[in-house]
């Protein structure tokens, strides 16, 4: 038998309940995030227009670079004022 | 874990008096057995054997120090040692046999009458270099807090490090205790110190953690210093190592050396500097990989998402020759001075090259390089993407010939890759990738200032050098990092 050491963080992941999915998005505010890549806001222009045509109200949010995680700072706004959320990768 | 107060890691006491510690196993503790024998009539010896426990006699005053404790907890380095023992613990030693060594430290005359006056003695079996290691573990008291896990003895131990998800696809070698300590040697710090706080799970990551995967990367222990001043520069934020690990694009962490440690560890910079065949080269950059996959939790269709990756991301790591070349080195070039110990990290894919037998004058070349490194990511794209260019010693000669410095070869090389704009926007050459058409009018530098990196490495012979093309450069995605490499 060998020993060893495991490699790993040892993380022990914390499991979060999911929100309950929504009947209908009418009056509920989806949050849109472009994370800054070349023609993401083609794409999420429609979405918008589709969401809107489905009653819902859109926020419209923007990473400073597709190449970072979002700030912390625009983690907590989303989350905050939003009911959903769709991010979107326009590769 | 073992327990530090367990008695295993406590020194056992000894018999007060004189005490022999001896081992069949060596030719001088044979000779000298009837001494023992006198020693123990005579003076109330207690002989302590390492290896058989009939020897030199059976009987009441010959101890078997079975798993060596008395041996390591008291630091016998030679067989025969006498101790003098007073309230269990050595005061004084004698080591080998020496006839009036001995008969003054036992305070007893004639001992071994046909005995040749002295004889040296032989290693004890608690330094032995095969058991030294396993010895440590079991009595030192380990400092190591990560979990243990045991593979079964019916397990591959090689498939079940890669069942559990911590291998790049390649071998591992197995992180025991004995080797990680032994890897934790290498370095002065302590094993709970924290090195980063690693993406993309952002999990502090100490130079035990760093230590374990060296090991499994295959690293020997003078490379754990690169390793963990490598993983500095990686969890900065002007690396940026979440994007670099989560971009589409097949780019991963280059790591290039300078300085000293190059030569301390026995690194190449010559022939196949960026191919396989030595073990330095071949592992820190390993090593670096597999901390970020294991601890930070970065894994190839995880977070990783590049569209197809490179053979560079299994880890790419190569010294810069400076002795050969007649610039001022990589690291210097980036404010660091001659005799320090730098990694730098570049964020780069696999490299290419360019041939050109033909340039003699270093105008001729220069165009040549310039010209390949245009095509630098894209042919189309400017500014968004840092380059590294290898230079071969013969290429850097025509270099040298010329009497050309860094400053020079960048400054002409910089005037070639000043690009007309209407060549590079969007739709120009019938291609509809480019830089946006606002930018039609003006001269476009295909690296932004600082953005192409120059080092000097490679085979003697091959009138070739090799580009390693970068990736989103600046506050928009990585800088290069250059972090001193400490003890």
């Amino acid at each position: 038998m060998t020993t060893v050491l495991d490699p790993t963080g040892e993380l022990t992941p914390q499991v979060r309940e999911r929100v309950p999915r929504p009947e209908s998005l009418r009056g509920l505010t989806v949050g849109l995030l472009d994370i800054s890549k070349p023609r993401g806001d083609v794409f999420l222009n429609r979405v918008e227009a589709k969401l809107l045509d489905l009653g819902a109200n859109v926020n419209r949010y923007r990473k400073p670079t597709f190449a970072k995680p979002a700030p912390v700072d625009l983690r907590h706004e989303i989350a905050t004022q939003c009911d959903a959320v769709i991010e979107a990768l326009a590769d | 874990m073992p327990d530090a107060q367990s008695p295993a890691t406590t020194a056992p006491a000894l018999p007060d008096g004189l005490v022999a510690v001896v081992k069949r196993d060596c030719a001088t503790c044979v000779l000298i057995a009837p001494v023992l024998a006198d020693l123990a009539d005579r003076a109330g010896l207690t002989v302590v054997t390492q290896d058989d426990p009939e020897f030199p006699a059976t009987a009441d005053w010959v101890m078997h120090d079975s798993d060596l404790a008395i041996s390591w907890h008291h630091d016998i380095e030679t067989v025969p040692t006498v101790l003098s023992v007073t309230d269990g613990r050595p005061t004084d030693r004698i080591v080998g046999w020496n006839r009036s060594e001995w008969e003054s430290f036992t305070g007893t005359d004639h001992l071994g009458p046909g005995l040749p006056d002295w004889r040296p003695g032989c290693g004890s079996l608690s330094v032995d270099p095969t058991l030294t290691d396993e010895l440590a573990v079991r009595f030192s008291g380990s400092v190591l807090k990560s979990r243990r896990v045991e593979i079964a003895s019916l397990e591959d131990d090689w498939d079940a490090m890669h069942d559990r998800g911590w291998s790049d696809g390649m071998p591992l070698v197995p992180p025991t205790e004995a080797r990680v300590l032994r890897m934790l040697e290498g370095t002065t710090r302590p094993a709970d110190d924290l090195v980063a706080v690693v993406p993309p799970d952002l999990v502090e990551c100490t130079v035990e953690k760093v230590a374990v995967n060296a090991v499994m990367a295959g690293c020997r222990p003078e490379y754990l210093p690169v390793v963990i001043a490598a993983l500095e520069a990686a969890c900065t934020d002007e690396f940026n190592m979440h994007g670099l690990l989560a971009t589409t694009m097949p780019v991963g962490p280059v790591l290039i050396v300078n300085g000293p440690i190059r030569e301390r560890i026995a690194m190449n910079s010559g022939i196949n500097v960026l191919g396989p065949g030595n073990r330095a080269n071949s592992t820190i950059g390993r090593a670096l990989q597999l901390v970020i996959r294991n601890v930070g939790g970065g894994r190839p269709g995880g977070v990783d998402r590049a569209t197809h990756g490179s053979p560079a991301k299994y880890g790419l790591c190569f010294p810069e020759d400076e002795e050969g070349s007649p610039w001022d080195s990589l690291a210097e070039s980036r404010g660091f001075v001659d005799g320090q110990s730098t990694v730098t990290l570049f964020p780069g894919e696999s490299p290419r090259i360019l041939v050109d037998q033909m340039s003699r004058r270093p105008e001729s070349l220069t165009r040549h390089l310039a010209l390949a490194l245009r095509a630098n990511i894209s042919p189309k794209l400017a500014m968004m993407f840092d380059s590294m260019l290898v230079l071969s010693p013969e290429h850097m000669s025509r270099y040298r010939d010329a009497g050309w410095d860094r400053a020079r070869f960048l400054d002409e090389i910089g005037d070639l890759l000043t690009l007309p704009g209407e060549e590079l926007i969007r739709g120009a050459g019938g291609i509809e990738e480019g830089i946006p058409a606002a930018l039609a009018d003006g001269p476009i530098p295909k690296f932004r200032p600082g953005g192409l990196l120059v080092v000097h490495a490679g085979g003697g012979a091959g009138l070739f050098s090799s580009i390693i093309a970068g990736w989103v450069n600046g506050s928009m995605g990585t800088d290069p990092v250059t972090r001193e490499i400490t003890p």
